[in-house]
């Protein structure tokens, strides 16, 4: 075997500390080898304890409160805010609007910009490769709307096919919607490449963050993004709230998403006045400990660095697929590590990819098998599911290692 | 939990007796699990007595799923259509030998929902008839 052992970027053995669950038993004697961070991540105790100090000491309604509780509530959940916002380079924290989680955020940009923006026979842009959460939405408005989706195509390398994106781009669409990350391929796209293709023909474009945001730095600016939406619970955070970030002029223009409190300035029996950014589109009570502990988990990531951690990533995976393609019957797929984050998805020949995970359990490696909520793109390369491991910053080549191992143990009930 | 792969899984997983189509059938339905995208068609035969004459299934799954689906067609060969109705989830953990969480339960019992709405002449098959 070659030497690819990572030359600790990171200091992994003081980040596990932070993180109690990295040293649960998932049984008597069997360590969890946590390789499922794609789905969601685990979350280190500065998140947890901030959640928790949330309720002991400082819980209440956020906005109208005019009482000690209320105030500190409110700066607390607009400072959440403030850090998401720096986090991406927002222009301004009022561009970034609490969700519950990408779905979500993809769902509001369908709905409002959608809705108001895009007429019969429209044209919307997606790829081959995104996630059930960035096909469905467009499915729906598509058959509402009479909306001709078309796909961007996925080399059998796993990268998109930007040759016929620029194809694609002579039907004028309204609205191109990718994947930054796939969280099946690994594939990090050029999404500077393909958002300024797109703004050259007029088009507006959304960008699927979920995967990105949590592993390497991304910047709206710079990428000059008119629509991000991304998670918190994929980036240390707690569930239940995500971010969509919105260009200004699209988001005051839009109509509201949902109806409520909070999300209003003045209401009268038969109308209402929409509020001002972002409280437009946040309708009722938010989950505001869950927003504290999302700026939690952003004050984490950007302590540790996120250059860092996908410099961390980077590594592994390369040893990760190094290793993985040394065993017989272990098919990898997506492009090469430099083209990808830490996601490792691979069939193994004669086993299918639900009992491969079954007996990685019993190694206490926990990996996500099926089709991740990518079924169409499974059917690109013909496959009906398969089975992934995940990696993040608290993860170590010696789990790499008990993958491997794992993987063997496996061909040999199956004796392939 | 390695007894979750026992020799008969593992077996009938890589040698099923009965997969296959049956063109034509008396009895054919499929569906899918959608946590894991198995799918799962079973063709009967049956004779003018209502008894399962010939057996045959196909479609993808796990090894749960197809040596549950093999290991239940062969139970049922010779039997009547009366009896096919009265198989429960028991007889099915019974005959795999195995004890299963609640995720690998769907796997074990695609088979058995995927016969019962063929038999009960359904156009959907439902969860509850296997619980």
């Amino acid at each position: 075997m070659k030497s690819l052992v990572p030359a600790n970027v990171l200091d992994v053995a003081h980040i596990r500390t932070d993180f109690p669950i990295l040293e649960r038993e998932v049984r008597p004697g069997v360590k969890v080898v946590y390789l499922d961070s794609t789905a969601t991540s685990q979350k280190p105790l500065q998140v947890i304890e901030a959640m928790d100090r949330f309720y002991r000491e400082s819980n209440a309604n956020i906005h109208r409160g005019i009482h000690a509780l209320a105030e500190e509530s409110t700066a607390m959940y607009e400072a959440a805010r403030g850090k998401i916002a720096q986090l991406i380079n927002a222009p301004s924290a009022r561009q970034v609007i609490f969700t519950r989680n990408t779905t979500e955020a993809i769902n509001l940009v369908a709905y409002s910009w959608g809705k108001a923006n895009l007429k019969p026979g429209d044209v919307v842009i997606l790829t081959e490769m995104e996630h059930h959460s960035n096909l469905v939405p467009w499915h729906m408005l598509a058959t509402e709307r009479d909306l001709r989706l078309e796909f961007i195509p996925v080399t059998p390398q796993g990268l998109l096919d930007l040759e016929e994106y620029r194809q694609l781009l002579g039907l004028n669409p309204r609205l191109i919607a990718f994947t930054h990350m796939s969280n099946v391929l690994g594939t990090i796209n050029p999404a500077a490449e393909i958002i300024h293709l797109a703004h050259k023909v007029g088009a507006i474009v959304l960008v699927d963050g979920a995967q990105s945001v949590p592993h390497f730095p991304v910047d709206v600016q710079e990428l000059d993004m008119d629509f991000l939406a991304f998670s918190s619970h994929k980036m240390c955070g707690p569930t239940g709230i995500g971010v969509l970030y919105g260009r200004k002029t699209l988001l005051d223009a839009m109509p509201p998403f949902l109806g409520g409190g909070d999300m209003i300035k003045k209401v009268s029996l038969r109308s209402f006045t929409p509020n001002e950014l972002p409280y437009k589109y946040e309708a009722g009570t938010p989950a505001i400990a869950e927003a504290i502990g999302f700026g939690a988990a952003v004050d984490y990531l950007q302590r540790i660095g996120l250059d860092s951690i996908a410099e961390h990533e980077r590594e592994i995976i390369s040893y990760a697929l190094e290793r993985l393609e040394e065993i017989p019957g272990v098919t990898v797929y997506g492009p090469p590590a430099e083209h990808k984050g830490g996601v490792a998805s691979f069939t193994l020949a004669g086993v299918h990819a639900h009992d491969v995970a079954q007996i990685l359990d019993t190694d206490g490696v926990a990996v996500r098998a099926g089709h991740h909520c990518a079924m169409p793109l499974h059917e690109r390369f013909h496959l009906n599911s398969t089975t992934r491991a995940s990696f993040y910053l608290y993860n170590t080549v010696e789990e790499v290692d008990k993958l491997i191992d794992a993987i063997y143990r496996v061909k040999k009930i199956f004796k392939t | 939990m390695d007894d979750l792969y026992r020799e008969l899984i593992i077996d009938r997983y890589q040698n099923p007796l009965y997969r296959g189509m049956l063109e034509p059938n008396d009895i054919t339905f499929e569906d899918a699990n959608p946590l894991c995208g198995d799918e799962l068609r079973i063709d009967l035969r049956v004779d003018d007595k209502g008894i399962v004459r010939e057996v045959a299934f196909s479609g993808h799954g796990c090894a749960i799923s197809q040596a549950s689906a093999d290991l239940l067609l062969e139970s049922i060969l010779g039997r009547s259509l009366d009896e096919v109705r009265d198989i429960t989830k028991d007889d099915i953990l019974e005959m795999l030998g195995i004890e299963l969480g609640p995720v690998r339960l769907k796997c074990a019992l695609l088979s058995l929902k995927v016969l019962k709405a063929g038999v009960y002449g359904l156009g959907e098959a439902d969860d509850d008839l296997v619980e």
